[in-house]
């Protein structure tokens, strides 16, 4: 068996029920692989436990069942290897923005002087387009600018993965385009290793290279591995265009509308070490 | 628009204190006898033996003078206003100091931990109702100096809202702030200090500013009950001398003091303020 850049083996999430009631379970039975540089979106409806998964990988939460094996170590507890985009954003906001970028550098390297620290940090600020603003608050600045700099700060510490949930969430459609091709730029440069959660199909399909659909919960399960089979580099406005998308599209929709709810009483026997189904419409189409 | 607001809150102020001290000043008129006066009163000085509140041109005569020479030092007795207030502040501010050292990292363990929380909690609840005063006689046996025992009393009130609202502050930090340094692996001692305590430290600060508040309405029932110095012993001394003039001038004192005391906190609190 080859060994992947991250594996995930059994994860389930339980919580037990009250008194006599049965155990609660979020999801159960995941098993994914992601290579190093993959980028990777999880889809899924509300409750389906996507963010209970980040945030096991992450070490801020923890599995009732399962491993999560990182470079052949296993995870446990928070790290620097691993960054984090919250959906809100979560910056210090008794600090400048740059204050709080170099409050990550400075964690991530004990040993740098200060002109080290400020120097790496105002480069990372200057990629996501902030210069400008690196001594204003995070209170003075719009949702977008604040999900930048928070987008800025992890990949200063420059993680082995980098973990984004829902991070364009409470944004405004148009900020959130901007913001997309900003962060495929940053990624093409840096080919970070990406997991991400979205409730955005069309976002998903522009970033990834592979989308996780998972289905609904109770008991969800991590049920196929869609292939994005667009070539890069991408553009909002050119992908539209390409064959592929509307059949990845149209394939996401339906699992979501259609398929996601009955999925998990249709596996009735799953054997626990189940990779999710890989699906590559490309395939599909040229056999059709 | 703003300013135009400012400018008539002032205008009413004015008209309401005029106001105000007219209607005093009015009604404190010094008696004039329609009776001639009797020999006993003759012998008293020609003094009416009707009280009165003195009006406010007498206080803020008094005012000017005590305010022109606010330190003479003329014996126990007679010590100028500002030595007096001196003491009191300095009482104050001695057992608010060690106040501050103990509730706010004793606040910090209760806020982090909820086994101490639970532990400690049914004490401060017993402990916190206490009038500080109770505390007097207990604190006088067993130091057995007044001086002491004053600044004792003013430790004990202004303990219990610090200690609560630094706890507060503390348990109530974002779990997202918690998270960023936790990812970002922290250790205990550097989360405390560089993300607990500047996202606790304005709750932290309403607590020292009741805090002083309190400390300050205290320390003048305690220095009349103690006695020798400061503007609660001067308030029931010129009580006794029956100066009311004096007492109605150290009242306003008081309160301009206690204003003083909360307008540095307030500044101080605006200064580590932080908008989400």
């Amino acid at each position: 068996m080859t060994s992947h850049f991250l594996e995930i083996q059994g994860l389930k999430k339980s919580y037990p029920g009250r008194g006599k009631d049965p155990e609660v379970t979020i999801f159960e039975h995941a098993n994914f692989n992601i290579e190093k540089g993959e980028f990777v979106c999880v889809i899924g409806h509300s409750g389906c436990g996507k963010s209970t998964i980040l945030n096991i990988l992450a070490g801020l939460d923890e599995a009732t069942e399962g491993v999560v094996i990182m470079n052949g170590r296993e995870v446990s507890g928070p790290s620097l290897d691993r960054g984090v985009v919250f959906q809100n954003y979560s910056l210090l906001p008794w600090r400048t923005t740059l204050q709080n970028i170099t409050f990550a550098v400075q964690a991530r390297w004990p040993a740098w002087n200060k002109e080290q620290v400020i120097a790496h940090s105002q480069k990372y600020l200057e990629l996501v387009g902030l210069k400008n603003a690196m001594n204003r608050k995070p209170s003075e600045l719009s949702g977008g600018m604040r999900q930048r700099v928070s987008i800025a700060r992890a990949f200063a510490t420059q993680p082995q993965l980098l973990l984004m949930d829902e991070p364009f969430g409470a944004l405004d459609a148009l900020t959130r385009g901007v913001i997309q091709e900003e962060l495929i730029k940053i990624w093409s440069e840096s080919k970070q290793t990406v997991f991400m959660i979205t409730h955005d199909v069309d976002e998903a399909i522009l970033l990834s290279d592979r989308i996780l659909l998972m289905s609904n919960g109770p008991k969800a399960q991590i049920a196929e591995s869609v292939e994005v089979t667009i070539p890069r580099p991408r553009k909002r406005t050119d992908i539209i265009h390409h064959p592929d998308y509307y059949n990845i599209r149209n394939h996401l929709v339906d699992f979501l509308v259609n398929r996601s709810k009955d999925y998990a009483k249709e596996q009735t026997e799953v054997d626990p070490n189940r990779q999710p189904v890989t699906v590559n419409l490309l395939k599909k189409r040229e056999i059709a | 628009m703003f300013n135009m607001l400012r400018l008539k809150s002032a205008l009413l102020s004015v008209i309401m204190l005029v106001v105000l001290l007219g209607v005093w000043e009015w009604m404190n008129q010094i008696p004039t006898d329609t009776k001639p006066l009797t020999e006993y009163e003759m012998l008293m000085g020609g003094a009416s033996q009707e009280a009165r509140v003195p009006p406010p041109s007498e206080i803020i005569k008094l005012a000017y003078e005590e305010l022109s020479n606010p330190f003479y030092d003329a014996g126990p007795n007679d010590k100028g206003i500002g030595i007096q207030l001196g003491y009191s502040i300095y009482r104050v501010l001695v057992g608010f100091f060690f106040a501050a050292l103990i509730a706010i990292p004793v606040g910090f363990l209760i806020g982090m931990s909820p086994l101490m929380y639970n532990a400690l909690n049914p004490y401060i609840q017993v402990l916190r109702p206490i009038s500080p005063l109770a505390w007097m006689p207990l604190a006088l046996f067993v130091i057995k100096d007044s001086e002491i025992s004053a600044i004792f009393v003013i430790f004990i009130c202004s303990i219990w809202p610090m200690l609560l609202n630094t706890a507060f502050g503390v348990a109530n930090v974002r779990k997202d702030w918690i998270n960023v340094a936790k990812t970002h692996e922290l250790s205990a001692v550097k989360t405390a200090l560089q993300v607990i305590l500047p996202a606790a430290a304005p709750t932290i600060l309403t607590g020292m500013r009741i805090s002083i508040g309190i400390a300050w309405l205290v320390i003048v029932a305690a220095e009349m009950l103690v006695g020798g110095t400061g503007i609660g012993y001067y308030v029931w001394n010129e009580w006794n001398n029956l100066d009311l003039a004096s007492v109605i001038f150290s009242i306003l004192m008081i309160g301009v003091v206690g204003m003083l005391l909360d307008m540095i906190l307030a500044f101080t609190a605006r200064w580590i303020a932080y908008e989400e």
